[in-house]
């Protein structure tokens, strides 16, 4: 519960720096402000990905969603969810030379994540 | 499809896993500058269905059914979507072309795709099966209606992605998609929430997905509902904006508004000011008029006044899209009639309104300017502070949002989330340098260069596309509970599909629910309590009372009751009365050249009515006199000889006898009457003796001696097509 006492509606003197501008330059000024707190939400999500967006890769991968989700799920606890699900399925079928849904099927029956592991630490060591 | 014939909905569950979406994306409605319909110019209207039931009232007009030139919505989950397909049949044939799914409870907190087709609870749950089963049942009832049908559901919860990429592969084409409705309402954690909804929107944009806002939300959960428009309009820009970085095209990014309050608050003087700031700051979206559910109560009537107020709004500012909310979602889940009356409303209400802003125009100073800038104002102050204190995600934690203090007035009683709180905090993780995806419609960093692609190459090239390229690669899964599915669910109910057998229905096949509506002479609580007693007298299985409703503290109380019976009809054992067996105008007015005819009318008895017999007779009615027939009207309170005498002396054919009153069976008594007098004079066998009135009823009548009765509702054309037949067979013998 928020103890702090109530803030009257002092809108008549927070308005002193806007009641100059025309319409036309408030609208730009909402805009503007509204990239400013939107901008650093974007690159939020530019730079991170979640069990869902990785789901959802795998989804158009050709997986099914209980597929999806328990490859997602060993993923992650084999610490290789920043490297992206779906390329950790495609990085096994490059190395087994392998359809996708096969490479999926064996990293599902706990197959070839030490494969995958092997070869993204090769690639960091370059 | 043919109008009389049921969906089949066995039919539609066949074959799903090869179902295919025939396309994808929204529809907007066609536009018709200057629609003519029977003698009427619209200015907002759109071209007209090929099919359609058309408002109660269009009866006098031509049975003409115009369409506003806005999208309308209907929101229809009952909890089994089977029942729900053929709801959507009847809302469609009503104007809606937006059909909306609720989610069941708690799918936005269910990590990853449900699958199947399990029962609801306040909404459907939504599945690839599901989907597939409903747009396929829309592809028959759009060609039916002949307007495409859009069909949308929500992207939203901790597997918005996943729900995205489904409704892309299945051609769903609007969806709501909001990460601030995850954070305020469903305490899903934020950072999780905006980094999944980049991802989604992405998936929106590409499959042409229409996307609506959650804001109006805000509205709904307020404690003081207007005082948030300053908020709403933060929560709007936010969504909006988010979602267009992110590569949704503005055309479809549509806003969810809704007019905060409404009556006895002086509902435009609030709500227009709002209605018109968003429109001018949000000029460059679509708008959704959502109406008002904060104040809605079990009355169907008061709603009803509350929607149309809020569609005068829609039609002083503007709406893309108008929503409709059943008027008795305050008092149930949301019953067949009810979507059906409301899309009524909003069609009557906006044709009603065609042309609004060609008569009336927005006043630019006084009032409604100054509030609109004030609005404005408010909503930039609240932008800032919410900047000065860190951005949005501290702004949420520091309580900003849903403050029932109008801006910058604040009573620090808003919703507050943690910013590493919430469901799925902390399953956010950083993308490496070589973090990589191969797919299409993937949103932000994607190393594809490390396998030999351009940048602006598609990522899926390197698997031979994905399922958006690829149907084939879909992985289609039927059922996972062998309880909780359609086919169980049906086993119970498909006595009822397609069918003799009938029981009553509100939202599910032989639900057998049923409203009494029951005024009582006492006080409410008595009259609740004495209506219960008569449900029980009526044999009403769990009756409970839905609305009441005082007339007069003392004198009488309102009361709706509903509940089930275990009536089952078999309509094969039902007699019909019989329907009239009518010639073609062309048909009546060649015979009666070749044949001219006479009649004799009046209203008999003591009576003074009138109105009825001339609708049957006079021209300007479409009376039989259109057809060249010649009339002789003798007036009211005629007695039964001069009725006969009259006939003899014309030499006429027929004649026509009006009795309203039938206050002891005397209009029975006089049609009796009428016949053993034309007996009496020898006149019978030449004679067509036809007898009308309210309270006829056609077999009653034959049996007192007139060769035919007509009841309500008849028209001159009923009579004549009677008349011609008859005396065709009258000349046979």
């Amino acid at each position: 519960m928020n103890t702090k006492k109530v803030r009257e509606d002092d809108y008549l003197k927070r308005r002193e720096h806007l009641k100059d501008l025309s319409d036309q330059e408030l609208k730009e000024r909402f805009w503007h402000l509204a990239e400013q707190a939107v901008k650093p939400l974007v690159d939020l999500a530019y730079k991170n990905t979640s069990p869902a967006i990785e789901r959802s890769v795998l989804l158009r991968m050709g997986f099914s969603s209980l597929e999806a989700k328990d490859l997602v799920e060993k993923v992650i606890n084999h610490g290789l969810i920043a490297k992206g699900a779906g390329h950790v399925v495609y990085r096994l079928a490059k190395l087994e030379n392998l359809e996708i849904r096969e490479a999926g099927m064996m990293l599902i029956n706990d197959k070839g994540f030490d494969k995958v592991k092997k070869s993204f630490e090769v690639n960091k060591h370059e | 499809m043919n109008k009389n014939q049921k969906l089949d909905v066995l039919e539609i569950l066949k074959d799903l896993d090869k179902y295919e979406p025939r396309r994808r994306g929204w529809s907007w409605r066609e536009p018709v500058e200057n629609l003519e319909m029977a003698g009427n110019v619209y200015k907002d209207a759109s071209k007209p269905l090929k099919n359609s039931t058309p408002l109660p009232a269009a009866k006098y007009f031509g049975n003409i059914d115009p369409q506003p030139i806005q999208v309308i919505t209907s929101e229809i989950a009952s909890g089994r979507f089977e029942d729900d397909i053929r709801r959507m049949r009847m809302a469609a044939w009503h104007g809606a072309d937006h059909l909306m799914v609720i989610r069941t409870a708690g799918q936005s907190h269910f990590d990853g795709l449900i699958e199947g087709t399990p029962q609801g609870v306040g909404g459907v749950p939504i599945t690839r099966k599901q989907v597939r089963a409903q747009r396929k049942a829309l592809d028959i009832i759009e060609d039916e209606v002949g307007r495409p049908i859009n069909y949308h559901s929500y992207v939203s919860g901790v597997a918005g992605p996943d729900i995205a990429v489904m409704f892309a592969e299945e051609g769903v084409n609007g969806a709501h998609q909001d990460p601030q409705y995850n954070v305020l309402y469903r305490n899903i954690n934020m950072v999780r929430s905006f980094v999944d909804a980049a991802e989604s929107k992405k998936i929106m944009a590409w499959a042409d997905i229409l996307q609506i806002d959650g804001a109006h939300n805000a509205n709904a959960t307020a404690m003081v509902a207007w005082k948030v428009m300053p908020e709403l309009m933060v929560q709007h820009a936010i969504n909006s904006l988010f979602s267009e970085k992110v590569g949704i095209k503005k055309d479809n990014i549509a806003l969810s508004t809704v007019p905060p309050t409404a009556a006895p608050a002086p509902d435009l003087k609030i709500n227009l000011p709002y209605a018109k700031a968003l429109r001018d700051f949000f000029s460059d979206y679509k708008m959704r008029a959502q109406m008002n559910t904060k104040y809605m109560e079990s009355s169907t009537r008061e709603a009803t006044v509350t929607h149309v107020l809020n569609m005068m709004i829609s039609k002083l500012t503007s709406a893309d899209i108008q929503s409709t909310i059943t008027p008795d979602e305050g008092r149930n889940v949301p019953w067949h009639m009810y979507n059906v009356e409301a899309c009524d409303t909003a069609k009557q209400a906006l044709i009603g309104m065609d042309g609004l802003l060609e008569m009336v125009e927005l006043k630019d100073e006084g009032y409604l300017p100054e509030k609109v800038r004030e609005l404005k104002e408010r909503s930039i102050l609240f932008f800032e502070e919410l900047l000065a204190s860190g951005g949005y995600f501290q702004a949420v934690e520091d309580g900003f949002f849903i403050d029932s203090g109008i801006y910058p007035e604040r009573n620090y009683d808003g919703i507050s989330r943690k910013i590493n709180g919430g469901i799925g905090a902390n399953t956010v993780y950083e993308r490496d340098e070589d973090y990589f995806a191969p797919v299409t419609a993937h949103f932000g960093y994607n190393n594809i260069q490390q396998y030999g692609l351009k940048v602006d190459e598609c990522p899926s090239k390197l698997i031979n596309g994905s399922t958006f390229e690829d149907r084939s690669k879909i992985q289609y899964i039927d059922e996972l509970d062998e309880e909780d599915n359609v086919y169980v669910r049906l086993e119970t109910t498909k006595k009822y599909l397609n069918s003799n057998i009938i029981k009553p229905e509100v939202e599910w096949a032989g639900d057998g629910v049923l409203v009494v509506d029951v005024t009582l002479p006492t006080s409410i609580r008595y009259a609740e309590a004495a209506a219960l007693e008569i449900a029980k007298h009526m044999n009403l299985l769990d009756a409970e009372v839905i609305h009441k409703e005082v007339l007069q503290d003392a004198e009488a109380t309102r009361i709706q009751v509903k509940g089930r019976v275990d009536i089952e009809i078999d309509l094969t054992k039902l007699t019909l009365p019989k329907e009239p067996d009518l010639l073609s105008d062309a048909e009546i007015r060649d015979y009666i050249n070749e044949h001219p005819m006479t009649i004799i009318a009046g209203t008999v008895g003591e009576d003074e009515h009138s109105v009825g017999l001339r609708e049957i007779i006079d021209i300007k009615h479409g009376g039989i006199e259109k057809y060249g027939i010649n009339c002789i009207y003798l007036g009211t309170s005629v007695p039964i000889t001069k009725l006969v005498d009259a006939a003899i002396e014309a030499n006429a054919d027929a004649i026509l006898m009006s009795t309203i009153i039938s206050h002891d069976d005397v209009h029975y008594k006089n049609m009796k009457k009428t016949h053993e007098y034309a007996v009496e004079k020898g006149v019978r066998d030449k004679l067509i003796i036809v007898a009308g009135g309210t309270q006829v009823t056609p077999e009653i009548a034959e049996k007192n001696g007139v060769d035919s009765g007509f009841g309500r509702g008849t028209k001159g054309h009923h009579v004549a097509s009677f008349l011609v037949k008859k005396r065709k067979e009258m000349n046979e013998n």
